[in-house]
């Protein structure tokens, strides 16, 4: 048994050393995958906050990672065409700047999953699965009729926007962009486990009736959770959106959804690192498999089904054993 | 007189055509033990529920220290000080020993809105936490799993955790459940001595430990109080006898 510290560190790094070898052997479409696997990482990283931690089978996280993307989409649009965006009273010039548009993103999406949050928290179990679902169908449709956006078709931007220092279109910068903010999430995700926040949410998925007499609102640690859990996802489609330079309502789809929570079951619910074993294995299938066949969804759906019945801690729990108690 | 720590006035709670609580009025003092039995079935367990804010009366009402918290959750019943045990443990399982006091700790701090600091290394919480941990004689388990300790092990954290609190009154729901005769008597000496700190409504089918420390004894039958009295009373109150200790008549 690998301790599951250094494995998080083995995997990073790996993840880094991938890309830099692309970079070396001139293979930029292998930096590309390589940068899906970190965004997919780290979208399904902020779904790992409300799912691992606090129990919240969201189906409804690709309203988070779409309304990122449309952020994306709609600030750079209106920058590339030189026209105001008009929110009713307010006027704002479109960006092409990345930390306004992922300050953007993030705010967007975390005030979403706080109305989705409120509403969706007055249930529970696949009452909660179906309404976040629900939500989530609700974005995919208005993102489909909003002729504005390109409707259907999607959107398109010309050129990738801009990091002060640095040159976003070599494919290593833009990745080491993506790398660094997983980094930082995954950080912040593994001090929040241990957190006064953490060992409260964590008791409120496990056991709320003790939260209860304990004092706190399990309700309350849940709403916190999945407001964070949303921004960061929001955070992810606004770069999704940049990797490709495209934006579609797609990026809202259940479908996109479930690859969230298939991410996190392959990788292991709540461990840390969960969530990049399981983009990156998700890639490579992607990448490998699909290129043999367009069937390519079998093959993963039995080897989620092999851990489903056989690895309860996903591919990190096999690894490494059961999660251990911080002390 | 002073004021009663906890209180029900005419609790009455209706299942469809079962009463499940009739008109209860009960008092809890400070310094005392108060010990409700009743055969199953008795109600003894809406009592509870509807004493700690899980369920609410049709009519009647509940005070903790002459304030009417009927009208509270569950939570905001814990923050005015009262600690619940349950009958069947309620535990963060795959939590540490340590884990689940530090909650009790958290909650009665009340400040669950940190998102840095690691909890365990918080010294004022480990401090209160350990505390507990330490009179209920869990102190050297407590890197354990819940999942991993044994029956009586789970009612000793049960304790501690409500100790955290620090409480103003404790709700025990049948606290000895399970234990062997051994377990039975320590727990019965420790609750003995707690009387002082925090007095204790104990639901209890041990009769061998509600006679050795009960200060008063309510008898629930049929959701109604047919007896309330110092132990002796009780013990020699003919409808007692017939209705629950089943000699007599």
């Amino acid at each position: 048994m690998i301790r599951e510290r250094h494995l998080n560190i083995g995997l990073l790094a790996g993840l880094l050393a991938v890309a830099l070898w692309a970079m070396l052997a001139d293979q930029p479409f292998t930096i590309t995958l390589a940068t899906r696997a970190v965004i997919l990482a780290l979208a399904a990283a902020g779904l790992n906050i409300a799912l691992g931690i606090g129990g919240l089978v969201s189906l409804g996280h690709a309203a988070f990672f779409g309304l990122g993307g449309y952020v994306m989409g709609v600030l750079a649009y209106h920058a590339q065409t030189y026209t105001p965006l008009e929110l009713g009273p307010f006027s704002i010039a479109g960006t092409k700047s990345m930390p306004l548009i992922w300050l953007a993103a993030i705010c967007v999406s975390g005030l979403a999953a706080l109305v989705i949050g409120l509403l969706s928290l007055r249930t529970s179990g696949v009452y909660f699965i179906m309404i976040t679902l629900a939500f989530g169908q609700m974005f995919y449709y208005f993102a489909i009729s909003w002729s504005a956006y390109g409707g259907e078709d999607g959107l398109s931007i010309y050129v990738r926007n801009g990091f002060p220092g640095l040159n976003t279109l070599v494919p290593i910068q833009f990745f080491g962009i993506c790398y660094v903010i997983l980094c930082l999430v995954l950080y912040l995700h593994a001090r929040l486990a241990r957190s006064p926040f953490g060992l409260a949410l964590n008791a409120a998925r496990q056991a709320p009736v003790r939260v209860l007499t304990v004092g706190l609102d399990p309700t309350r640690l849940k709403l916190v959770a999945f407001v964070l859990s949303g921004a960061i996802t929001g955070l992810a489609g606004a770069l999704f959106a940049d990797l490709y330079r495209f934006v579609s309502p797609t990026m809202f789809s259940w479908q996109m959804s479930g690859e969230l929570i298939v991410l996190i079951i392959l990788g292991g619910v709540a461990r840390l690192c969960g969530p990049v074993v399981g983009a990156v294995v998700f890639v490579m299938l992607e990448h490998l498999l699909g290129g043999l066949t367009d069937f390519w969804h079998v093959w993963l759906g039995v080897i989620l089904l092999l851990i489903v019945l056989f690895a309860r801690g996903g591919l990190i729990g096999m690894v490494s054993g059961r999660a251990v108690a911080h002390d | 007189m002073t004021e009663p720590v906890l209180q029900t006035i005419g609790l009455t709670r209706r299942f469809g055509a079962m009463v499940a609580s009739d008109d209860v009025s009960l008092d809890l003092r400070a310094g005392e033990i108060h010990a409700i039995i009743g055969p199953n079935g008795a109600g003894k367990s809406t009592l509870i529920n509807q004493i700690c804010g899980e369920l609410r009366p049709d009519s009647g009402a509940v005070r903790i220290a002459g304030q009417d918290v009927t009208r509270l959750d569950t939570a905001a019943r814990a923050r005015l000080g009262l600690a619940r045990t349950f009958q069947i443990s309620a535990l963060v399982m795959e939590d540490t020993v340590l884990q689940n006091a530090m909650l009790g700790a958290l909650g009665a701090g009340g400040r669950p809105w940190r998102f840095w600091r690691p909890v365990l290394a918080d010294p004022d919480l480990r401090a209160r936490a350990e505390a507990a941990l330490d009179r209920v004689g869990l102190l050297p388990q407590r890197g354990t799993r819940v999942s991993d300790l044994s029956h009586g092990q789970r009612r000793q954290l049960e304790v501690a955790v409500a100790l955290t609190l620090e409480p103003r009154a404790f709700v025990m729901d049948e606290p000895m459940a399970g234990l062997g005769a051994e377990g039975s008597k320590a727990l019965t000496g420790f609750l003995d001595g707690l009387r002082e700190e925090a007095p204790i409504l104990l639901v209890e089918h041990d009769m061998d430990a509600v006679f050795a420390l009960a200060d008063r004894i309510s008898v629930l039958v049929y959701g109604r109080v047919i007896a309330s009295g110092p132990v002796e009373d009780i013990r020699s109150n003919p409808d007692v006898r017939h209705a629950y200790l089943g000699t007599g008549s």
